[in-house]
């Protein structure tokens, strides 16, 4: 089922998101965010650097308590929750059950002094799993998935590069099946073959799984590639959003046509 | 017997400092496995030295208990001596090495092989109180891994073992769940001493000093052992016995004793040998 179908049929949003908005000074943060994200849809987040991207990307999956307003999320586990009404225990079960959070810098997700496997199994062991056998040959799967040689699943990240490395830290948290995943600029200070070779498999993987995706990035071209829908930042206010094509091929806020014409593009 | 050293508190720390310590003793024994931060106080011996081990011993001990200590199993150590003497000395207590004899056994890196009984105390000198660390060095964070069970982390630990290994190679130090609700560190004990730890009829208590925390195991309270499924918790064996006392279910260290590197292995429980070759002798 595509996002767009969903949307017409009876299909509850997996997020709500109301009057969202966290501020550090005037026009740094994000306010004023209202929207609904359903399942199996890829929302792209773009702007210009400082726009609020990140700070809204956080406060989406709860990592940083907003201001103001509610984010309203459909659990596998827990049926409705208001993220910032909820128990923290129930958070971080989310965080690690049914939600990825895929870095910018790899090294923020990953465990960098443990092996691959364990990289991959953690999440595993984090909701009960206590056979290594199976720990051990989930991972080497999921390596394939991502396309690591699973000869490697005893070596650590560091000896991994950077495109592996992210490639590690999407299997990591698509071992558990979560059905939401936030990125932050995930093909960010990537070589461009590195980066194309990356988005390719992360489109095969969210049409294959049907997941839902967050995902914040300047770069356009990954915006096009992955999103079905956009919200395009400024300054800490969404000024246009819709489905990507449109949004692209015919953007109606200047700021939009400025950012299209690549003016804006670093 | 040394002198009564005068001019101290009984046992060396004051009224007030003991009160606060066994205010956190209370607390831990409520909740077992669970570390209680604590205002550690100053003992007359470097950091290393247990100086957690010795708060705890300074709060609990009586005038009329008798105290034990150990080190690696051994009375007569260096450490065990001068704590030993540290508590002959200022609280002017009976000392002892013979285990069941003992009201109080502060230790270091093992337990006797002499069951414990109800009614004694065993006091653990305590390094790195935080079994999470390794894994996550910010103590904001181990705290809400505690509060919330979140203890998959740990286990990765043990999966990084099997994967280079091909077993829990973890020999000391071996983490546990006491009472299947706090991960606990046993302090460095071998883990052939955890199964030992397992509803324990004697009171556990353990002093960090550095990182001044304290926790406990009450009497009788389940303690088990982390592993998987397919690879289960298992203890040191040797293929040898004691050369000296010819136990075969004691821990044994690997003695050389010759400079042509003739070895032996010997019971790290000085007083359990001890004991076995005394009955040997009156029932030859
Ligand atoms: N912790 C913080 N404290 C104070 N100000 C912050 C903090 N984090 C971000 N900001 C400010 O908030 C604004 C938005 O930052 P944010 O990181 O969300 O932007 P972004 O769109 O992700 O930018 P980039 O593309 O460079 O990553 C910026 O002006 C930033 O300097
Ligand atoms: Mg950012
Ligand atoms: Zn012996």
């Amino acid at each position: 089922m595509s996002a767009q179908t969903a949307q017409w049929q009876d299909v509850a949003p997996l997020l709500q998101v109301r009057e969202l908005s966290k501020f550090y000074a005037p026009g740094k943060g994000c306010g004023d965010i209202d929207f609904d994200l359903y399942p199996g849809e890829v929302l792209g987040i773009v702007g210009e650097s400082g726009s609020g991207k990140s700070t809204l990307l956080n406060v989406l999956s709860a990592r940083l308590a907003p201001d103001a307003g509610q984010v309203i999320y459909q659990s596998e586990q827990f049926g409705e929750l208001d993220l910032y009404a909820c128990d923290e225990a129930q958070r971080r079960v989310l965080m690690r059950s049914e939600w990825g959070i895929v870095h910018q810098h790899a090294r923020d997700g990953l465990r960098m002094n443990v092996s691959a496997g364990a990289n991959i199994g953690e999440r595993l062991m984090a909701v009960g799993e206590r056979h290594y056998g199976n720990i051990r040959e989930r991972a080497q799967a999921w390596l394939e998935a991502v396309e690591i040689d699973s000869s490697r699943i005893d070596d650590r990240p560091s000896q991994f590069s950077g495109g592996m490395q992210q490639r590690l830290q999407i299997a990591r948290n698509l071992v558990t099946h979560p059905q939401l995943i936030f990125m932050d600029e995930p093909t960010g200070g990537l070589d461009v073959s590195v980066q194309a070779k990356l988005l390719d498999m992360l489109r095969g993987l969210v049409a294959e799984l049907g997941l839902s995706v967050i995902i914040v990035t300047h770069d356009l071209a990954v915006a096009r590639l992955l999103a079905h829908r956009l919200m395009v930042m400024r300054r800490g206010q969404v000024v246009e959003s819709g489905l990507t094509d449109q949004v692209l091929d015919d953007p109606q806020h200047p700021y939009t046509q400025l950012l299209v014409s690549s003016i804006l593009q670093n | 017997m040394s002198e009564v050293a005068t001019g101290y508190n009984f046992a060396y720390l004051d009224e007030q400092s003991k009160r606060m310590i066994r205010r956190a003793l209370l607390k831990a024994v409520a909740i077992p496995g669970f570390q209680v931060p604590f205002g550690g106080r100053e003992m007359p011996l470097p950091h290393g030295w247990g100086t957690g081990g010795m708060q705890v011993t300074a709060s609990v001990i009586g005038q009329q208990d008798t105290l034990k200590v150990i080190d690696q199993g051994a009375d007569d150590t260096t450490n065990a001596v001068s704590i030993r003497r540290f508590f002959a000395r200022t609280a002017g207590v009976a000392t002892t090495e013979e285990t069941a004899a003992a009201d109080l056994i502060q230790t270091r890196h093992r337990i006797p092989e002499t069951p414990l009984r109800n009614g004694q105390i065993l006091i653990y000198q305590v390094p790195t109180p935080e079994p999470l660390r390794f894994i996550e060095p910010r103590d904001s964070e181990t705290i809400k891994m505690h509060a919330l069970r979140e203890y998959g982390a740990m286990q990765v630990k043990l999966y990084e073992d099997v994967a280079r290994f091909g077993h829990i190679a973890t020999s000391y130090d071996y983490p546990v769940m006491v009472n299947r609700r706090y991960m606990m560190s046993p302090s460095p004990i071998p883990k052939f001493d955890n199964p030992k730890m397992d509803r324990m009829p004697a009171l556990q208590l353990f002093g960090a000093g550095f990182e001044k925390r304290i926790y406990a195991v009450p009497p009788y309270t389940q303690v088990t052992s982390l592993d998987f499924d397919d690879h289960p918790f298992e203890v040191q064996s040797w293929e040898e016995s004691c050369a000296i006392c010819a136990a075969q279910d004691s821990f044994l260290d690997e003695v050389i004793t010759d400079d042509a590197g003739s070895r032996m292995f010997v019971c790290s429980d000085t007083d359990y040998c001890r004991q076995r070759v005394a009955q040997q002798e009156a029932n030859p």
